[in-house]
């Protein structure tokens, strides 16, 4: 017994000095290369099916082989012909397959009967979905319905769930949960270009000679991307900052880690283009042919309150009017803001002005989750447009997606209120496009935007709307200011639908739960964050009764008398609607390549024009869309002119004080991919990160005496959770900082977080409200 | 009780003195890496004050740049 014990404890000894040691090689923990890919594979696989996919997970979409045997998918590795991973695969993308085979998956409808959940059959499900749809209609109105999907919808579940809502019952109740994570991104592609989306590329990471990484942990989540700006440094001596509010695995790696208070990034960007104008590093000809400059409303408030409305008044200003706004922002003023030294404000601007040398803008969450993230996006744009750095080789601004298909469904389906495959709703010529293209009367599509996706679920609280589908998503985990949304959905009078794969706080409070079809359980396909669409075939069948989303959104639609917009035959109806979907945007500027390309090569980024992708927008040389003569053209704009922004900086809605000393934020974990729904399941990644925790600073700790592992309570003005304390473990918070992930729904962070929004984007910040911490 | 690997990231030409430091403490087993920036490091603990202790012990070595957790095990000893 005791050798027994002996052995086990040796061997787990062996596992832990083989992980670290996996890890060091690796340069980075999370990776898996492709060497130790093979040598993992299930003994005996040489007879396995590998079949091509984009990887489930999150928005780099690395390109995958999934192994199949007997019908069940069993292994994973990275594809070597992809030009996004290279063959590389992070830690969750390695262990994918196992997400779809956990114990507790759904594979029947449930419907709650008396307080319980019964088994029924999808029949009669959908048929009480369809009827609960039209008697909500008929009772309260057609925006008394809704649909809440995600980005990790395939295109064709997001293009028929908007067809649906907006084309036939005529409603813009349309949101997905990408409001939560890249909304920001899209209002500030927008605002600068008049066109979403990135216009450089993955590419780009080859050719650039500085990285800078705006509050962005890209070590833990995007690994694979950020192992190629790390190979990028052993071949080539690269340069990699890490701007940020906590030091992290990224930090570690980076060459120089510099620390900015919350917020006040906005004050740091305005401080590096005082720099580039001071230092006569502005690209002259670049900007007076290309650049406009604008400015907006300030002080425009946080949306805190119910029904909270806002509409920027843009105002041309000129070049010397933006230089004496930027006074007030020397690096020694800034200095006081945001606690960086002035000489390291200055160390960034001297990259970004430099004219030999290529500079990469990185973020995510960092920027898009802050409640004045269209500005912070708007300000980074700001350096590359003055430098003239953008849109070449190696040149780029980049904002990077959470989601597999936050572009692809979210973003260029236009799954949001205001959103059509091709524009926005509020224009009649958008609207004429769309509707002929639906099959569908032009006056059935609404005008006017409903709620955005805090407001729709304050509608939902308020009875405004009494019926919300939710498709693969988790928002009983992810909404801020939860409490208040979990018990606004819990009322009487509303019907809620969920539609997924297991059981999650979301299932918690549907009427009806619909099993759904995963992955490559379902054909599909995915846009990543360089405009990449990659398609997966069905290689497995799915358990059970489950059922594609795309494909329980066409049988309700058919109840509800729709049957000849959803015309769609089942054995090939995700060819036929891309191909559908294809027509919204055909021309130069947004053409997505046929199905067969995709089926072909590991994707394509739109533009897809002459049989070719196009990997740089808005520069002639590479964008057939380009049409002024000119070497650039921002063809998005009336004008073919960037919009050079003036935005100051302003506070966060809920700072630290006397009653709540520190700043609270929250984000993920390498192991865990969001809500942790699926990688919960996977047992090696459970076991590496069973629960989430509260990271201190170990000055604070020591002077709270909190040991890791020790309870403490944090308390904010919605309420209080306690949590196990990590000090000098993964990531270390700044003084009166702490960090804590949201993937466990047993110590759900976000009861605590505040439901504040960008004003013109509606993306709530979750990286930024005041919190006490006490040891309990 | 526990045993957790880390990778020790040292402070700029502190790699051989970080090394001496943590090979000296109880608990710690130290391993080189084949990425020459970092230290393996491996503790193994038998009861929650020895881990404490061993926390106290690692956070006043000063060639220690940041300690990052790769892996976690608890596990009885008896």
């Amino acid at each position: 017994m005791y050798n027994s014990v002996t052995n086990r404890r040796s061997f787990i000894k062996k596992m832990a000095i083989l992980s670290a040691m996996t890890a060091a090689a690796a340069m980075f923990p999370g990776i898996v290369f492709a060497e130790e890919q093979e040598r993992n594979l299930p003994k005996g696989s040489g007879n396995l099916e590998w079949k091509k996919a984009p990887c489930r997970f999150c928005g780099v979409g690395c390109g995958v082989l999934v192994g199949v045997e007997n019908g069940k998918a069993i292994a994973v590795k990275g594809d070597p012909k992809s030009a996004v991973n290279k063959g590389l695969c992070c830690v969750k993308g390695y262990h994918s397959v196992m997400s779809m085979y956990g114990k507790d998956r759904l594979t029947k409808p449930l419907v709650k009967k008396n307080g319980r959940y019964v088994e029924t059959s999808m029949k009669e499900a959908l048929d009480l979905i369809a009827s609960k749809m039209k008697e909500t209609i008929k009772d309260y109105g057609k925006d008394a319905v809704s649909i809440y999907g995600s980005g990790q919808w395939t295109i064709p579940d997001g293009y028929v769930a908007s067809k649906l809502f907006k084309g036939c019952i005529g409603t813009n109740n349309v949101e997905a949960n990408a409001r939560l994570c890249m909304a920001s991104a899209v209002t500030g592609f927008l605002t600068s270009f008049g066109a979403d989306e990135p216009m450089g590329c993955y590419e780009d990471i080859d050719h650039a000679d500085v990285f800078v990484l705006w509050g962005n942990n890209m070590a833990e989540m995007h690994p694979v991307l950020f192992s190629r700006l790390l190979d990028n440094r052993l071949k080539r001596g690269v340069k990699i900052i890490d701007f940020a509010t906590r030091t992290t695995r990224t930090s570690m790696a980076a060459d120089k880690s510099i620390l900015f208070l919350p917020q006040t990034d906005l004050a740091v960007a305005n401080a590096i283009c005082y720099e580039i104008i001071k230092n006569g590093w502005v690209n002259k000809s670049f900007v007076k042919k290309h650049c406009n400059f604008s400015k907006g409303l300030t002080n425009m408030g946080y949306g805190l309150e119910d029904k909270y409305k806002f509409k920027d008044k843009p105002e041309k200003i000129s070049f010397e009017e933006y230089k004496t706004f930027l006074e007030d922002y020397s690096p020694e003023k800034v200095e006081k803001i945001s606690g960086v030294s002035a000489k390291d404000i200055k160390y960034m601007a001297a990259y970004y002005g430099d004219p030999n040398k290529k500079v990469m803008s990185l973020w995510c969450m960092g920027m898009n989750q802050h409640s004045r993230g269209t500005w912070i996006n708007n300000l980074v744009y700001n350096i590359h447009l003055l430098t003239g750095k953008i849109s070449t080789p190696g040149n780029s601004p980049f904002s990077l997606t959470g989601q597999p298909s936050a572009c692809g469904t979210v973003r260029e389906v236009g799954t949001l209120t205001h959103k059509l495959p091709h524009g926005v709703v509020m224009n009649p010529k958008h609207r004429e496009f769309a509707a002929k293209i639906w099959e569908v009367p032009v006056e059935n599509i609404d005008p006017k935007p409903t709620y955005h996706t805090v407001e729709m679920f304050r509608a939902l609280d308020r009875g405004d709307i009494r019926f919300m589908w939710i498709q693969v998503t988790n928002p009983m985990v992810t909404m801020p200011k939860l409490k208040r949304y979990r018990d606004g959905a819990k009322k009487e009078g509303r019907f809620i639908v969920v539609s997924d794969i297991y059981p999650t706080p979301t299932t918690d409070i549907a009427d009806v739960i619909l099993p759904s079809a995963m992955w490559v359980e379902r054909e599909g396909m995915y846009g990543n964050s360089e405009r990449r669409t990659q398609h997966f075939e069905q290689m497995v069948q799915p358990p059970g009764e489950a059922m594609s989303d795309t494909w329980q959104l066409v049988e309700v639609a058919k109840r509800m008398g729709f049957e000849k917009q959803f015309y769609y035959k089942e054995d090939t109806h995700i060819e036929e609607i891309y191909n559908e979907y294809r027509k919204h945007h055909v021309g130069k500027k947004h053409n997505m390549a046929p199905l067969a390309v995709l089926k072909e090569q590991s994707g394509a980024m739109w533009p897809y024009v002459d049989g070719k992708s196009t990997k740089w927008r808005f520069n002639a040389k590479y964008d057939p869309a380009c049409s002024n003569g000119e070497e650039f053209h921002f063809y998005g704009k009336p004008d073919g002119k960037a919009v050079i922004w003036q935005r100051p900086y302003e506070p966060a809605a809920e700072e630290p004080d006397a009653a709540y000393p520190y700043w609270l934020n929250t984000g993920r974990v390498v192991e865990h991919w969001h809500t942790g729904s699926m990688t919960r399941r996977i047992p090696v990644l459970h076991k590496a990160m069973p629960h989430a925790y509260v990271e201190l600073n170990p000055d604070d700790a020591k002077r709270l005496q909190i040991r890791t592992g020790d309870k403490v309570k944090l308390t904010t003005r919605r309420g209080e959770i306690v949590l196990p304390a990590s000090v000098n473990e993964r990531g270390v918070p700044a003084p009166m900082q702490v960090f804590v992930p949201f993937f466990d729904e047993n110590m759900l962070i976000n009861d605590i977080t505040l439901d504040s929004f960008c004003p013109i984007s509606k993306e709530p910040d979750y990286k930024k409200c005041a919190v006490q911490i006490e040891k309990v | 009780m526990a045993i957790k690997s880390y990778l020790a990231h040292p402070y700029n030409g502190q790699k051989e003195k970080l090394q001496k430091e943590l090979s000296i403490i109880p608990h710690c087993e130290v391993i080189p890496a084949a990425n020459k920036d970092v230290l393996i490091l491996v503790t193994d603990t038998n009861t929650r004050q020895e881990e404490d202790i061993l926390k106290e012990k690692l956070e006043t070595i000063t060639s220690l740049k940041l300690l990052a957790m790769v892996s976690g095990f608890n596990t009885k000893n008896k």
